[in-house]
């Protein structure tokens, strides 16, 4: 059966597009094929530097004939409609059927012939192709990636002849920019076309430039007892740049070696697209690097590793330079810069952040088992490195610099570390820090970020995150999931607030006006605040109860309450945060959702976590625990059919509810009851105090046994009593009775959003 | 490469004869100071409008705040732009560049071109396009754009422009390590002729310049260019030309300010916005006219 193949050849596509540009091209042309009836046996795309090709297989040389009905006008509709509709079918009267007061034709539509879809399939794919960024070029209006300088189009050897925007179609096509013949070809098949390529200097299959990519360059490196430092995104890349890979070795000055293994790095990885190459004895880098040619130059490639060596090593110098120069400097001294570095408008300078993360992370200490003081000054330096001249060369090296910088300060290693890894995780494949006073500044960082802009009311939603916010919450999660951290999430909340103190600076105050008090502190008091705590405290909880500002003094005040109602601060508002008891729900209902998607990546059942949520917990690794607990308890038989009897419960209690309150107090054994009823009262009798005791003990497997033996007498109770006893007194006590039931299991898990 | 490689000077006039040769008129540098080649009227203005255009010119471009007073071996407060702009871009505009790579000794069958995607925009005059840096062995050589808008306005014909930094093409076809020690031509290194203005006004520019006087310039030209734009011209055109040239001076006034450290950061956006709006004026300006034409 016939094959299509088609090339979009263009000028230099960027590499990071290309991949996503074969999936949209194959997946275009699989739903138009599918639409006009063409199956294709197999469909195939390739992208590369300068081309995005597709080989289909087997299609059909024309579509089938196809019959189509086709409503019509109402039956009982003026002369004009239906003339008109014979007029569009190109039908006699005679030719409709009418059903259910409807004309209806029997369109014959005879297949058309398959190039002819084709050219319309291109035409439509080349002017709707989903690029990130087009252009246009020249006198075109054209849009494409770059500019597009040839469409190859072959249907079963012979050429689809069309024309887009003045570019037509043929079967000609050109090699390697440099290497090849620098004369069109023309093929008549896909086999011909990937020979002739191959010939003229372009491999086409970008899993095959990167199989001859890492070939080569681990090939490279073993002749001089070197090991390749792997990296697959950049492989990837790298495949995208070129059509000839042709990986060279180039040297670098050895002196550079001093330099921070990730400098180097990434000078190479980010600014030069180079493998870095390490000594397999020691590990350690060794001064070569493998840069991927896209020739195969005439000299074997001298010129081209002399000319990256020169610019590496430029690149290198100047790097030296600053790391030299950013160690004159301690990160201490570097915090003044942090007030002329902007974090967010609404949420002040960088150097007020780092305020707000010594706070945090002072809190934070105790709960994670780490130094304050040392958790305090990691966070207080953890960002000067923000001002060094290596991260404003490589922004991709904050952190990790600031890690180096204090260990040449002597700073200590549990800072240092803490300062290297106060961003991590960075990502899904990143590693959690561990260690106390790390934890400590990590998840400082990421609930200033997180708290912060919900407090400003920049909240993710759908698809756009601006501020990273899910990952941010993500991170919060792993730390504390992997460490079994007791973290009560509203109480971090609160912290968050507190640290509003500060914008607390001559010539401003933090002000909030609550329903019992109005309260300004201003720098004196915060100067003071050891003599002030009591009163801070105080201050504290009013910050919790109101709307916080920040607003503009001209006398300078410590602290002070003012009793009256007061709704406006004096001076001009600076910043101004939403109420804690709004952004404190958002924040968990917002980690509850994160921890639900986190659970279903991780293959786990995620809708439980809703249903303990529902009870008001805050802390992740509890919840956790709870979550696991009633997914085992669900799995039992004991389980689903408990769960079914909570619902036929909840279901009478809401219809009653319907009618009036439900009867209040504690069910009774009355004369009348019958032994499903006397023993269901019994095992409900005094589960509720067992259930609190296993749940205050942290004991959720030992809750779910002890709900699984209320399974039984609840079967036998729907089986043998009917609750809507024609005996008032009779119905109010099994009222009462699904009462207790319902909450008692309603202290281990909200079943009510348990699904299934 | 050649066995004596080209010198500063003969690297310049070997592209003037490359691209005098594709039909560009080779320009004189503008007169007025200027960031960048493009920035000049020649290519910000006469990309504009619907009428083709072709040149190609030499522009020292002025950077303040690189000074380094002629003590740091590659960074200038003033390099040297070579800049081709052809209205529309001929289709065969990779190949015309790569010719020009060859006419000055760079063979890409022993080095290693590469086109790496690279989108340029230029805030200060609402401009953005498409391109690539291009690299040879590794390093940038030029600057390959489709521009795409121009003063916030659509460029069509679409332009294409290439950027060629001399110094670093010529510390790399000399094989250099200091732009001080380039052979300028026979007779001259390039210190000779420019280490006392890289001294002298990394020195003014850096610490003597008054900020006052700075600002105050600026905010004249603020007001003049919308004063000119007023204006009609003896044909009863309008003045985009002499208002633009008052755009090019306060955007080097404000570099100045940046250099002396003048400029605070919440600041910044608000003076580029500021030279933005004064450049979009003069182009939608120059397009009416053009349009007229």
């Amino acid at each position: 059966m016939p094959q299509l193949l088609l090339e979009l050849l263009s000028e230099e596509i960027p590499a990071r597009m290309q991949a996503q540009a074969a999936k949209d091209l194959e997946r275009m042309a699989r739903e138009r094929l599918a639409a006009e009836g063409l199956l294709p046996e197999a469909l195939k795309t390739f992208a590369g530097s300068r081309r995005l090709t597709l080989v289909a297989e087997g299609l059909p040389e024309a579509q089938k004939d196809r019959h189509e009905e086709v409503k019509g006008p109402r039956s009982n509709a003026p002369e004009q409609a239906l003339d008109g509709f014979l007029r569009k079918t190109g039908l006699k009267k005679s030719d409709l059927t009418e059903r259910d007061g409807i004309w209806y034709a029997n369109v014959h539509k005879p297949g058309r012939p398959t190039p002819q879809i084709v050219a319309e399939m291109i035409e439509a794919i080349v002017r709707g192709f989903p690029w990130p960024k087009s252009m246009t070029s020249g006198v075109s209006k054209l849009k494409w990636v770059r500019p597009l300088r040839r469409i190859l189009c072959v249907f079963d050897g012979h050429v689809v002849p069309f024309q887009i925007d003045g570019l037509s179609s043929g079967n000609v096509t050109e090699g390697h920019r440099f290497m090849g013949s620098g004369q069109p070809f023309s093929v008549k098949d896909f086999d011909a076309y990937a020979e002739k390529l191959e010939k003229h200097f372009v491999v086409l299959d970008p899993e095959e430039r990167k199989d001859r990519i890492l070939d080569a360059a681990k090939t490279l490196c073993f002749a001089r007892n070197l090991e390749l430092v792997e990296d697959q995104g950049l492989l990837d890349e790298v495949a995208g740049l070129v059509e000839w890979p042709i990986p060279v070795m180039g040297d670098m000055d050895p002196v550079f070696l001093d330099l921070p293994a990730e400098v180097i790095r990434t000078s190479m990885r980010v600014h030069q697209r180079y493998f870095a190459v390490r000594d397999p004895k020691t590990g350690k880098l060794a001064p070569h690097f493998v840069t991927v040619a896209n020739i195969d130059a005439t000299d074997g490639g001298k010129t081209i590793a002399l000319g990256n060596a020169k610019v590496l090593s430029a690149r290198l110098s100047d790097a030296r330079f600053f790391w030299t120069e950013d160690r004159k400097t301690t990160l201490e001294a570097r915090l003044e810069k942090l007030k002329g570095v902007t974090f967010h408008a609404k949420l002040g300078a960088m150097y007020e952040r780092v305020e707000r993360l010594e706070m945090i992370a002072g809190a934070m200490a105790p709960r994670v088992g780490a130094d304050v003081a040392k958790a305090v000054q990691a966070a207080r330096l953890a960002k000067s490195d923000l001002t060094t001249g290596v991260v404003g060369e490589f922004p991709e090296l904050q952190g990790i610099m600031g890690g180096y910088y204090a260990t040449a300060e002597g700073l200590g290693p549990l800072v240092a570390e803490a300062i290297r890894e106060h961003y991590r995780p960075a990502g899904p494949a990143d590693e959690v820090p561990d260690r106390p006073v790390s934890m400590a500044v990590a998840l400082a960082e990421k609930l200033d970020t997180l708290v912060g802009f919900y407090a400003i009311g920049e909240k993710p939603t759908g698809s756009r995150d601006p501020f990273a916010l899910r990952r941010a919450a993500l991170g919060v999660i792993r730390i504390v999931l992997a460490s079994e951290l007791r973290l009560p999430l509203r109480e971090v909340v609160a912290d968050w607030y507190r640290s509003l103190r500060c914008f607390v600076d001559p010539g401003r105050a933090l002000w909030v006006s609550t329903p019992k008090l109005t309260a300004h502190l201003g720098a004196r008091g915060r100067a003071k605040s050891q003599e002030f705590s009591v009163y801070l405290r105080e201050f504290d909880e009013a910050l919790l109860d109101g709307v916080p500002q920040v607003v503009a003094m001209d006398r300078e005040v410590d602290l002070e309450f003012d009793r009256l109602e007061r709704e406006k601060p004096e001076g001009e508002i600076l910043f101004e945060f939403r109420r804690y008891d709004e952004v404190v729900e958002e924040v968990v209902a917002f980690f509850a959702d994160r921890l639900e998607v986190w659970l279903r990546d991780r293959g786990q059942r995620h809708d439980l976590v809703a249903a303990i949520f529902a009870l008001g917990d805050d802390d992740l690794v509890r919840i956790v625990a709870r979550v696991s607990a009633l997914d085992a308890f669900l799995k039992t038989e004991d389980g689903t059919n408990l769960l079914a009897g909570y619902k036929r419960a909840v279901n009478i209690l809401k219809a009653e509810e319907k009618r009036g309150a439900l009867p209040s107090g504690l069910p009774a054994r009355m004369g009348a009851s019958s032994p499903e009823e006397l023993a269901l009262i019994v095992a409900v009798g005094d589960l509720d105090a067992k259930l609190d005791a296993a749940v205050d003990a942290e004991n959720f497997v030992g809750a779910m046994q002890l709900l699984s033996k209320l399974r039984a007498p609840v079967d036998a109770f729907f089986d043998k009593v009917l609750v809507n006893s024609d005996v008032s007194d009779e119905r109010d006590n099994r009222l009462r009775l699904l009462v207790r039931v319902r909450d008692a299991m309603g202290q281990v898990a909200d079943f009510s959003q348990v699904t299934g | 490469m050649p066995i004596k490689p080209l010198s500063f000077q003969g690297l310049i006039l070997k592209l003037h004869d490359y691209w005098s040769r594709q039909g560009c008129a080779i320009l004189q540098p503008y007169d007025v100071e200027i960031g960048a080649g493009t920035l000049s009227p020649m290519t910000v203005l006469r990309t504009l409008g619907p009428r083709p255009w072709k040149a190609a010119y030499v522009q020292p471009s002025r950077r303040p705040a690189d000074g380094r007073y002629g003590e740091n071996p590659n960074r200038l407060r003033q390099h040297h732009q070579y800049q081709v702009i052809l209205k529309p871009n001929p289709e065969n505009l990779q190949e015309l560049y790569l010719g020009c790579l060859e006419a000055i000794g760079i063979d890409p069958k022993v080095h290693d071109i590469r086109f790496v995607e690279d989108d340029w925009e230029n805030p200060t005059v609402g401009a953005w396009g498409l391109g690539w840096e291009v690299w040879c062995d590794g390093m940038e050589i030029t600057q390959y754009t489709y521009f795409q808008q121009v003063g916030g306005l659509d460029v069509f014909p679409v332009a294409g422009e290439l950027t060629i930094g001399l110094e670093r093409l010529s510390l790399y076809l000399q094989d250099v390590d200091n732009v001080y020690d380039l052979q300028f031509n026979d007779e001259f290194t390039y210190g000779d002729i420019y280490l006392a203005n890289e001294q002298q006004f990394s020195s003014f520019e850096l610490e003597v310049a008054d900020v006052d006087t700075a600002k105050r310039q600026f905010e004249d030209m603020e007001r003049e260019v919308p004063r000119i734009l007023a204006m009609k011209g003896r044909q009863g055109q309008s003045l985009a030309l002499p208002a633009y040239d008052h755009v090019l001076k306060a955007s080097h006034l404000f570099n100045i300010m940046d250099a002396r450290g003048a400029i605070a950061v919440a600041e910044r956006q608000s003076y580029i916005g500021r030279i933005r709006d004064l450049c979009k004026m003069c182009a939608e300006s120059w397009v009416t006219d053009e349009g007229v034409n």
